[in-house]
């Protein structure tokens, strides 16, 4: 089973990604994580391209779709999603009908230095991706604080490890249901 | 149930979807919007009526937009690719019916009455026998699971919980 992990901030240093990271750490035996890649590559949405879209694109499109699920970490820029994050959202929802989040599970948290953990950014990923018809587990996980959640390099807080873990679990149950029902399509391009 | 009323929808009849139409309407902002399944199928046996129809099969203006009503917001055909009624029993006055049966969409089953109005039997230019059922109920989609709605700036919502099922059926008796 593989999961694809988008982190919402293209920092370096990003505590979204490093929450993404400690994610791969904690993944369970048969549970591939990978951190998706080609974010900072992606030009602002064209609608005259949607059809012929970027390499960029084409290339984030595939690894989903490689993906039996997404994981998405984000960081709030000014009480909402990143503008990037959004972008490629926009990118991959059109056509809608071959969208690769199209009925893909997805799971998303967020970390942010102040003491809401991206709560309104993570809201809003969620409404974007069930726009988009990915199948999204409602459970938020906020890691506020993050400078110090998540100074370390492996996750020191119990509650956000037992946080994380249960996260993961519910996107792999989704994932699971969709495998038994025999829709799961990772390696193609959905119909 | 008039006896007369019985006897015309007795016996095994074919349906004809060419001449049938499976429709929904809900109010969208300020109009009905109205979708009608392309696809569909019905049987009436002795008098008990069941169809159904695939929800990937709805027809609407914008491949994006149909592409929406198929995701999990809406009908979710992945995991319920079809919406089905089965009659329990139908009540007819003359020409008016009453159709007690069993809706399910989205996998949720509800029992629901239909209203409308047998035509026929009448003969075809073919010789055929061909007999008509215009039926019609109003649900509330939220019952169902089928809860998306965009609030309105100055209050209130973008789509209306009432929806109309309207079905337009004919069949011709089996030989």
């Amino acid at each position: 089973m593989r999961v694809l992990a988008i982190s919402g901030s293209l920092r370096r240093g990003s505590y979204n990604t490093k929450l993404l990271r400690a994610a791969v750490a904690l993944a369970p035996e048969g549970l591939e994580i990978q951190l998706a890649h080609g974010l900072d590559e992606i030009p602002a949405y064209n609608d005259d391209r949607r059809d012929r879209p970027p390499e960029a694109v084409v290339g984030l499109r595939e690894q989903i779709a490689a993906a039996d699920g997404v994981l998405v970490a984000t960081p709030e820029y000014n009480s909402s999603i990143p503008g990037h994050l959004k972008n490629a959202f926009d990118w991959l929802s059109r056509p809608l009908a071959s969208s690769p989040l199209r009925f893909k599970p997805a799971a998303v948290t967020g970390a942010s230095t102040g003491l809401f953990g991206a709560i309104w950014s993570q809201a809003e990923t969620r409404k974007v991706l069930a726009a988009i018809g990915a199948r999204v587990v409602e459970t938020e996980l906020a890691v506020p604080n993050a400078d110090e959640l998540l100074a370390g390099e492996e996750l020191a807080d119990p509650d956000l490890r037992d946080g994380l873990e249960a996260l993961v679990r519910e996107l792999v149950e989704l994932i699971e249901e969709r495998e038994r029902a025999g829709r799961t399509t990772a390696g193609a391009e959905e119909g | 149930m008039s006896t007369q009323t019985e006897e015309r929808l007795a016996g095994v009849w074919q349906f004809d979807p060419v001449h049938s139409a499976a429709t929904f309407t809900v109010k969208y902002l300020v109009a009905p919007f109205r979708s009608e399944f392309g696809e569909f199928t019905a049987e009436l046996v002795d008098g008990q009526l069941k169809g159904s129809a695939p929800v990937s099969s709805l027809k609407v203006k914008n491949e994006d937009f149909a592409a929406h009503l198929a995701g999990p917001d809406f009908f979710d055909s992945e995991r319920f690719p079809e919406v089905s009624f089965e009659s329990r029993s139908i009540a007819a006055d003359g020409d008016a019916v009453t159709v007690d049966g069993l809706l399910t969409l989205k996998g949720v089953t509800k029992e629901v009455r239909a209203t409308g109005s047998v035509s026929g039997p009448a003969e075809d230019f073919m010789g055929n026998t061909r007999v008509g059922l215009s039926l019609s109920t109003t649900v509330d989609r939220n019952e169902f699971g089928v809860s998306w709605n965009a609030p309105l700036p100055k209050g209130g919502n973008a789509l209306a919980d009432e929806v109309k099922l309207e079905v337009a059926l004919e069949f011709i008796a089996a030989e």
